[in-house]
């Protein structure tokens, strides 16, 4: 029911996507003389690479599944991941944060803290980053392998150390040039692969003004399409309104989020924590030929980004619309149920007989094991009388009637839908091309925080340079390695990794407050920053014991308070973890000694750094201005979907 | 950095471009969705996209002769 089958155009292009990025790394082979060159691309890439690079290692397959389920699940209020969440954030960092990464000289995200704060810092976000990098890599290199085995029928391990080689390949020869270099290939091939199927499916869909009037019809009443609980009721613009729905409180939108949460917690908290201080795409601004090339990375992505939501959200509100319209012969995936378990539900409804239609969809539910639509069954049990139906087609009737939803499902079913042999190639391997350049920016974020951070720092330092150039490339088979390992742990323990991402969010949370103050206040000391950090994660895990959201959390016994979603909670979380931490470290920086003299934090800390002259460069060059332009962009884009 | 990514860029896409138009010229029938023959137009546009690609390679590299 769900495989692919490939003809030999896709397959052509799929060759010729790997011929081109191990290419790309033999190409690089031969510059790649010192660790610096190897690990951190000697400052010396032109903006408009970095500015895609930067953009594109955030861009990875799991942000395209999840964005289009996301846009299903709660339309465009998903933009705010973008919208409120990015670009504000992105901005922020190419104005005041960049001069201090790229003006320090530090050659990573820990090695910075080190200079501002002192070795307990750098060493807590080096291990955590570590850690959290690899099992990302992991869990993209697993859903691509899942992918590959449940749509093309290939085998799961065939399928991870292939893909896995394969970059092993590039990332091996051309260190993080190369995975610069493939992820602005990424960059092109997911804009121009899906971009068709995007407009074949906004034309199906009958246009914008046909789908928003679909989207409205379901907002007031999704349990029709079985989307939410019986007598679930929103506001006709629940799907198609950024804003109001989030107005008018938790219980008034699909998301279950109120506005303080939405824009403190996603909005200040969580994106400029990810996008301020994550070194994966730190580091691709790092590696810019200059100051002005460094300000100006996040600025060149920020400008993708913002017309990102109508390539990746707006699928998954025409997946919702098609469903909405019967004759169109399109529903939003079931989750994934074994042939086995089809046969049997078919069964069911072929020896239904006499039974009433009410025990018919218990056992056709029980067969599946998952919910069904009573009144679908009830249809298929009519249209079957006499056994007139054949088994493909009753299975197909089966397959409509489940009322489950595999929303990761959609961008796939889409690219089913609507791409023709050649095309579906094109998408198909823009897919993997993110899968494989999410592991490739992780494993050489990894490489770099590994070997300077704590191979250098602390376990063999002052050795020469070609030493840790080598420690390098064996870094970059290990982190592979372990990627693969993370990615089967991932397979096997589902359960597991959830918790496992859990406490990398209480990680995460408190993260930007320590930024914040490190680099805007010259009283923060290494002591307050290290408590702070620590406090801000345990009353991540502590607020998330006490709490319960939608079956979540709850784990310390007491449950003092529900959130009405998952989202919900964590955006709280966030936004306590953040106000914990910014209050532990200024007040025991308050009470501890300073280690470092004003003089040591020059160029770290805001004011005690000399601004940075951008006179000389043409009014609209300055970051400054450009990022002015873009936040008004952004609130202009905010606007139109009020 | 001693390649200049508009090359490896321009050469994939005007190839994928290649294929693609060829195919859509050819396979007319398979190569339609929603009655667009989308192989063909979309083959096009890649293949004016990877030809702009090396334009901006070739001029790339005559302003800045490379170095030894």
């Amino acid at each position: 029911m769900q495989l692919i089958q490939l003809q030999w155009i896709d397959y052509t292009i799929l060759i010729a996507y790997v011929a081109f990025v191990i290419g790309i790394g033999w190409t690089l082979a031969r510059y790649m003389k010192t660790s610096s060159d190897f690990l951190t691309s000697a400052r010396s890439i032109p903006t408009w690479v970095t500015g895609l690079a930067f953009i594109s290692a955030n861009l990875g397959a799991l942000e395209l599944v999840g964005m289009a389920a996301s846009g299903a699940k709660y339309g465009i209020a998903t933009a705010h991941f973008y919208w409120v969440g990015a670009i504000p954030a992105m901005i922020f960092l190419a104005v005041f944060m960049m001069p201090f990464y790229y003006g320090s000289k530090a050659r990573s995200v820990p090695e910075y803290l080190n200079m501002r704060f002192d070795g307990r810092v750098r060493c807590l976000n080096s291990i955590a980053f570590a850690v959290m990098t690899i099992f990302a890599s992991g869990i993209s290199m697993n859903a691509l392998a899942k992918l590959l085995s449940q749509l093309l029928g290939w085998n799961y391990d065939l399928a991870l150390w292939i893909c896995s080689g394969v970059v092993l390949l590039y990332v091996l020869k051309g260190g993080l040039t190369s995975a610069i270099y493939t992820e602005v290939l990424q960059f092109f091939m997911i804009v121009l692969g899906f971009a068709p199927v995007v407009y074949l499916g906004m034309k199906d869909v009958g246009g914008w003004h046909h789908m928003t009037e679909k989207l409205q019809a379901v907002a007031q009443n999704p349990a029709a399409l079985d989307l939410k609980a019986a007598g679930t009721h929103y506001a006709a613009n629940a799907w198609t309104s950024a804003w109001q729905p989030l107005l008018a409180g938790s219980s008034n939108n699909p998301m279950g989020v109120d506005i303080f949460a939405m824009v403190f917690g996603l909005g200040f908290v969580l994106s400029f924590g990810y996008w301020c201080t994550n070194f994966l795409v730190v580091q691709r601004a790092m590696a810019a030929k200059n100051m002005t090339a460094a300000r100006n990375t996040p600025l060149v992505a920020a400008v993708p980004k913002m017309l990102f939501p109508f390539l990746v959200i707006v699928p998954g509100m025409i997946a919702v619309a098609l469903t909405a319209m019967p004759d169109k012969n399109y529903r939003i995936p079931p989750p994934v149920i074994s042939q086995a378990a089809y046969t049997k539900a078919v069964d069911v409804v072929k020896n239904a007989g006499t039974s009433s239609p009410d025990s018919v969809v218990t056992a056709v539910s029980t067969a599946l094991g998952k919910k069904v639509n009573a009144a679908k069954i009830g249809a298929l049990l009519t249209e079957n009388a006499g056994g007139k139906l054949g088994d493909a087609e009753l299975e197909k009737g089966v397959y409509n009637a489940v009322a489950e939803y595999d929303y990761d499902g959609v961008i796939l079913s889409l690219v089913k839908k609507y791409c023709p042999p050649g095309l579906l190639g094109l998408a198909l391997t823009a897919l993997l091309a993110s899968f494989m350049s999410g592991m490739a920016g992780n494993v050489t974020a990894f490489n770099t925080v590994w070997t300077y951070d704590l191979y250098q720092a602390y376990l063999m330092p002052g050795k020469s340079d070609s030493h840790y150039f080598w420690t390098g490339k064996l870094t970059t088979v290990a982190g592979i390695l372990l990627s693969i390992g993370a990615a089967y742990f991932a397979s096997l323990y589902a359960n597991a990794m959830d918790v496992i991402q859990l406490v990398f969010s209480f990680v995460n949370a408190p993260l930007f407050a320590t930024f914040l103050l490190g680099m805007f206040w010259a009283r923060t000391t290494g002591t307050g920053a290290f408590i702070g950090l620590f406090g801000g994660i345990g009353a991540s895990a502590i607020v998330h014991g006490l709490t319960v959201a939608e079956g979540k959390g709850g784990w310390l016994g007491q449950k003092l308070f529900e959130f009405p979603s998952t989202m919900a909670q964590n955006f709280w979380l966030a936004a306590i973890a953040f106000i914990v931490c910014f209050t532990l470290t200024l007040v025991i920086s308050l009470l501890t000694q300073r280690t470092k003299s004003d003089v040591d934090l020059k160029g770290l800390v805001y004011s005690l750094t000399p601004k940075i002259k951008a006179d000389n460069l043409p009014f609209f060059q300055r970051p400054g201005v450009i990022g002015v332009i873009l936040l008004i962009c952004c609130v202009i884009m905010n606007l139109i979907f009020w | 950095m001693g390649l200049d990514i508009r090359w490896p860029i321009g050469l994939m896409f005007t190839l994928i471009g290649i294929l693609l138009t060829g195919f859509g010229a050819t396979k007319a029938s398979a190569s339609t969705s929603l009655d667009i023959n989308i192989n063909l137009i979309w083959g096009v546009v890649l293949l004016i996209f990877g030809v702009l690609m090396l334009v901006g390679a070739v001029t790339g590299r005559t302003k800045n002769p490379p170095s030894a």
